[in-house]
């Protein structure tokens, strides 16, 4: 409602949200080599135009690739591009712009085996991979039923090429740009001249958003008409013969011809280090703020679960062990999900929101039986002693049982905090960008995880050392102590 | 029964399920005097102990505590109990001092807390106390650090702090050698000489001989004999008495 109030009001929103995957988004979306907190690709530049013919200003938003239709239906940014394919099931349940770019699905395999394999068809009981969620996907799920090949499928781009090369795979069906940038980037197979398909990349609008998308749609027919796309696509090197035919088709009109440039060369390694850190060093920070906002979380829940249980009435108590085993019994991501997108008809969570609530209210699980465990360890005799001496139930609690079980949960809780700082990973999942999401975003645009990866273990290895220091400390000094 | 009675436990029984535990016993303390409930392990002395200080439910007879009358029944709420807990105090066998506070701490902790009160008279009385059982230097030790006899000596300080005129000890010489045992023999009697009454689980018959006013042997949930302590211990009636001094350990 927020993004189509201004509309009915007639007034222009001042931003354009668009969405989109940079990882391993070459050369569609990636993060620009020279400054990663940009982004640059001839989607990012087909978006500025969209930008420029609503009169608004692009705002990027990161989404993983997978989730770009839940996400803009459910409202994170206006309209989501990277490579978003046309596709029957897409035109039914979202808003869908007319296609701006024709792609062709191409075979890629080993140069020894480019006489055997020349088709799908060729690689009966053959291992092929390609992207999740795809027309390409849906292809080979279909080859598997025809010609018995073996899908496989992969949450980005880049890894099934190296897979083919390094012979886990045997063949690799993307977009021929797809294709056409890993030759170039690393090269070790070829591609098969005989495309399996052909397909359109499209805008991708919430269903409720289609007076935008008609506006959208003008914009990139006379963007069509008048050469701005042909310039996008010539700068970046997927303009061919195939793409006049179709706009020729699509626009009815002869596009002018524009100058080409060269996308960057290769950077050396300090330098890409030197770019790359500070979004680095921000996506830890990201991860550190999470796991001490959802610790916090967990502790507090976690305090009055466990004391819910043990001196809770028996409607309490049944209730308190249900969440426990509902939450301990089901996985972190499965939760963090129908938070974010499960729940979005009824609470539409910002993700960082839902990330810290998914795993606050996971560890609070956890923490509650820390607690537990700690309290019903404290010795009966002491509280029986406590009640003679004219204590209270609260008194009991707060001055004898609670301070001694306390003790005894520091440093297990010090050992989850660890594992928390770690589990916060998983929230990428749901568009929440930190460290590991960022470092897999820098190995796939520089095409190795040496050095990414390096970076990133040092960064979380900087937050967790300390901490399990603190927790055999603790262990030490209080082991005993009960 | 005389006005005076301290505690008067009439006709207590007790049942842990099919179990009888406690069958029909009788009891009075009175002022100044210190009592030995005497019998094997197993006989019912805790028991009978717990359930004076509203522990442990019981099922019938009654327990009444300077005027404050237990029925059988559930154990009531804690904040129905505060008289109760004004009259009497309880040493446990296994000291129960809490682990995480120092000597001093532990003794100051109920007054402070439960009696309001200032922070500075709590400690000064606890340090006094510490120093009156003779472990006024152990005041800063926490409970892991003590013996079993000064453990046992900071518990009694504790249950003291609340001046309690009926102080219940369970088995107090279990954790110690003879020279603590006369110490804390000596301790038991000024207490009574200040005008309390002691009731003293234990099967010690040396020290229940030496150290206190009147015996009651109880064997099988039964106060099956009772009286002064040096005719009872000297001259035994019953089967089970009898067998409490056979097996008394020769030192």
């Amino acid at each position: 409602m927020t993004l189509l109030a201004p509309l009915l009001d007639g007034q222009e929103p001042a931003t354009l949200r668009w969405g989109g995957d940079a990882e391993g988004g070459a050369p569609f979306v990636e993060a620009d080599p020279a400054d990663p907190s940009r982004v640059r690709g001839f989607d990012v530049e087909v978006a500025e135009t969209i930008a420029r013919g609503l009169r608004r200003r692009p705002v990027f938003v990161q989404v993983q690739f997978q989730q770009i239709d839940a996400s803009v239906e459910r409202g994170d940014f206006d309209i989501g591009m990277s490579g978003v394919e046309d596709t029957p099931a897409r035109r039914a349940e979202h808003a869908v712009s007319a296609p701006y770019f024709e792609f062709r699905e191409v075979l890629a395999v080993r140069p020894a085996d480019a006489d055997r394999y020349r088709r799908l068809s060729d690689l009966a009981g053959r291992r092929v991979g390609t992207l999740a969620g795809t027309i390409a996907y849906d292809m080979l799920l279909a080859a598997r039923t025809s010609h018995g090949v073996v899908p496989v499928s992969y949450d980005d781009d880049v890894h099934p090429y190296s897979d083919l090369v390094n012979g886990r795979l045997d063949g690799v069906l993307l977009d021929h740009i797809i294709a056409a940038r890993a030759v170039k980037r690393s090269g070790g197979f070829v591609i098969q001249p005989e495309p399996a398909a052909t397909g359109r990349y499209i805008v991708v609008l919430a269903k409720r958003n289609a007076p935008l998308r008609d506006r959208i749609d003008g914009i990139l027919l006379s963007a069509m008409r008048d050469g701005t796309l042909e310039g996008i696509y010539r700068r970046w090197d997927v303009w061919d013969e195939g793409q006049r035919a179709f706009f020729a088709r699509a626009a009815g009109g002869q596009p002018q011809g524009a100058a080409r440039a060269e996308p960057a060369a290769k950077r050396p390694v300090l330098e890409t280090v030197a770019a790359y850190l500070p979004s680095l060093l921000g996506a830890a920070l990201v991860t550190l703020v999470l796991s001490c906002a959802a610790m916090a979380l967990a502790v507090a829940a976690g305090v009055a679960l466990a004391t819910g249980r043990i001196y809770g009435s028996a409607p309490v108590r049944a209730a308190f062990t249900f969440y426990v085993e509902l939450v301990r019994g089901t996985p972190v991501l499965l939760q963090l999900f129908v938070l974010y997108y499960g729940l979005a008809a009824v609470v539409n969570l910002p993700a960082f929101v839902a990330a810290l609530l998914g795993l606050g209210l996971n560890y609070a699980a956890y923490e509650s039986e820390i607690y537990r465990g700690a309290l019903e360890a404290v010795p009966r005799v002491q509280l029986e002693a406590a009640r003679t001496l004219g204590f209270s139930e609260g008194q009991i609690l707060r001055l004898v049982r609670g301070p001694q079980a306390l003790r005894l949960a520091l440093a297990p809780m010090t050992n989850d905090f660890v594992a928390l700082l770690k589990d916060s990973s998983l929230v990428s999942v749901i568009t929440v960008v930190e460290l590991t999401k960022q470092t897999a975003i820098f190995a796939t645009n520089i095409g190795s995880w040496v050095l990414p990866g390096a970076l990133c273990a040092a960064m979380y290895l900087a937050m967790s050392l300390p901490l399990s220091r603190l927790a055999r400390r603790l262990e030490r000094r209080w082991g005993s102590a009960s | 029964m005389t006005v005076s009675g301290l505690l008067e436990i009439r006709e207590l029984s007790l049942f842990r399920g099919a179990r009888q535990v406690l069958r029909g016993v009788t009891l009075s303390i009175e002022r100044g005097e210190v009592c030995a409930l005497m019998g094997l392990s197993g006989c019912g002395k805790t028991t009978a102990l717990r359930a004076t200080v509203a522990l442990e439910a019981f099922d019938a007879g009654s327990v009444d505590v300077g005027g404050f009358r237990l029925q059988p029944g559930p154990v009531p709420r804690e904040s129905l109990l505060s008289e109760l807990r004004r009259r009497v105090g309880m040493v446990f066998q296994a000291h129960a001092l809490f682990e995480h506070l120092t000597a001093e701490e532990n003794v100051a902790l109920a007054p402070r807390e439960v009696l309001r009160s200032a922070r500075s008279d709590a400690g000064a009385r606890a340090r006094a106390l510490l120093e009156s059982l003779g472990v006024g230097g152990r005041a800063g030790a926490y409970p892991r650090e003590l013996s079993g006899g000064e453990a046992q000596r900071v518990a009694i300080a504790r249950a003291l702090a609340m001046d309690p005129p009926l102080l219940l000890m369970d088995e107090p010489t279990a954790a110690l050698d003879p020279a603590r045992r006369g110490s804390l023999g000596e301790t038991l009697r000024r207490l009574a000489a200040e005008g309390r009454g002691l009731l003293v689980a234990t099967h010690d018959v040396d020290f229940a001989r030496d150290f206190t006013d009147r015996v009651a042997v109880l064997a099988e949930g039964a106060v099956v004999e009772e009286g002064p302590a040096a005719q009872v211990l000297a001259s035994p009636t019953h089967a089970a008495t009898q067998e409490l001094l056979a097996a008394k350990p020769r030192t």
